[in-house]
């Protein structure tokens, strides 16, 4: 493999996607760098599962209120018109349809839009959080993530092996590789690295990748 | 007696007690207790400390089943309540935190319980609990194994997994304001699962920062109305959670 696209800037290409006013959920961890590359002109509104619509960058160090904090328990600040509420309305928001997009990170994902990211097996502590909430009810369901795992094996699957958290859930997906579509239980390519053969990709996929007839470069700016 | 003086008249009811103390005394071995907030933001760092003091004391309360949507941090709050000895089983979404070696421990040796529920689905459980909705169907977890032995049904074409309401003995809950008569404000982010708990408890406890007398909260400011609230505590300088551990507090 020639290269690939590093987190931020999978981050950078999901974020070109939100529209203005959008209302989204970033998961905890890697997602939550999407909110560093909104494009100029367009300004999301993000939501956390704890209760806070329209919140902004972390505060400086030694500014923090943790009583103001995001789902992945950082200090987080207010924009204006921010709002607070319960979790019960928090997940009306999630499972209401209210949201109009929600970024997970993953450890797969299938071709049939199945998530599995919340569990890497019977080892440990179990935890799911709010990843099987939000899953269902954004309009639109995104993954950014590696398209490989560290040691090499395809994360684009035919079949989820690890416990899901959803699903046919996922309807777009980021890599360090391309951006594919997930439309009829099938992953389409929409871009790819210019560098990279439609049959390097495949390679490097688990499931057959459907080709339309325009396949975008994926790029993205040094970040 | 003038139509003015009836209403000065009319408020008898005082929810206030004197002390942390005299807030826990209800809660009893086996009971399942309810405990408000999320990670630090919102935490009743107080109370929970007061009834560790009591187990400590006369052995008492034991076999709690705590719900709450972490499982403690560090060694302060549910955190050390496990630590004590006193939590037979955790509720909640997500048992892991910056320093999760209480639960994990105890876990791990087969010695506390799990049960493990979606963040989403543990706030409408709570929510329906205090609504007198003993089931509801949500689309969250279905295929996955979290939703094992729960019935299935199909609306509209998509397929939904029933759930049943999660009810409480005592919920112990931190807010900012309160009126005597149990109305309550919260801080920021420290609202969470709160207002769904004060509703589905027998009996709620707060800690408030400061409590007022009937009328100085606005009406339109009150987000749980005092129906739902049987006690409060002022507790004036409430400790926060999370700026707690990050000293490295140890409650022992």
């Amino acid at each position: 493999m020639s290269q690939k696209l590093s987190n931020a800037q999978i981050a950078w290409r999901a974020a070109q996607d939100i529209e203005d006013g959008a209302y989204v959920n970033l998961g905890i961890g890697f997602p939550e760098m999407v909110a560093k590359f909104q494009p100029p002109g367009k300004q999301a509104i993000f939501h956390t599962e704890n209760g806070v619509l329209n919140f902004g960058e972390a505060p400086a160090e030694g500014e923090e209120d943790w009583d103001l904090i995001n789902a992945g328990k950082k200090a987080i600040t207010l924009r204006p018109g921010a709002a607070f509420f319960h979790h019960a309305d928090s997940f009306a928001m999630v499972r209401g349809g209210h949201l109009d997009v929600a970024i997970l990170g993953t450890y797969e994902v299938a071709e049939n839009g199945d998530l599995a990211n919340w569990s890497t097996g019977p080892k440990g502590v179990p935890a799911v959080g709010g990843a099987m909430d939000l899953v269902h009810g954004a309009k639109r369901v995104a993954v950014i993530t590696d398209h490989v795992t560290k040691d090499g094996k395809p994360k684009l699957v035919k079949k989820c092996t690890l416990p899901l958290t959803g699903v046919g859930c996922v309807t777009r997906v980021y890599t360090s590789l391309a951006v594919l579509d997930i439309e009829n239980q099938r992953f389409v390519l929409r871009e790819k690295l210019p560098t990279m053969s439609v049959d390097e990709l495949q390679a490097l996929t688990g499931a057959e990748l459907v080709l339309p007839n325009t396949i975008g470069d994926l790029v993205a700016p040094e970040l | 007696m003038n139509a003015r003086n009836m209403r000065e008249k009319d408020v008898l009811m005082d929810k206030t007690v004197p002390d942390l103390n005299s807030a826990v005394a209800g809660i009893e071995d086996g009971m399942v207790v309810m405990v408000g907030g999320f990670g630090g933001s919102g935490a009743p760092i107080e109370l929970i400390h007061a009834l560790i003091d009591r187990f400590k004391a006369t052995g008492s309360p034991k076999n709690l089943t705590v719900v709450n949507n972490n499982a403690g941090n560090g060694r302060i709050g549910i955190a050390a309540m496990i630590d004590a000895g006193m939590v037979a089983k955790m509720i909640c979404s997500f048992p892991r935190s910056a320093d999760p070696r209480a639960f994990t421990e105890k876990y791990l040796a087969g010695e506390i319980g799990l049960e493990l529920v979606p963040q989403g689905t543990l706030a409408e459980r709570i929510r329906a609990g205090g609504a007198g909705i003993p089931a509801f169907y949500t689309p969250a977890s279905y295929g996955t194994d979290v939703a094992k032995g729960k019935p299935v049904a199909e609306f509209d074409g998509k397929h939904y997994v029933q759930e049943r309401w999660l009810k409480a003995d005592v919920a112990i809950l931190k807010a900012e304001l309160a009126d005597t008569l149990g109305n309550l404000t919260y801080r920021k982010a420290a609202r969470n699962f709160s207002p769904l708990m004060a509703a589905a408890a027998a009996r709620t406890v707060v800690q408030a920062t400061r409590i007022v007398k009937p009328g100085d909260i606005d009406p339109e400011q009150v987000i749980t109305p005092g129906i739902f609230v049987d006690a409060v505590v002022e507790v004036a300088d409430a400790k926060q959670e999370e700026a707690l551990m990050r000293q490295g507090v140890a409650y022992a």
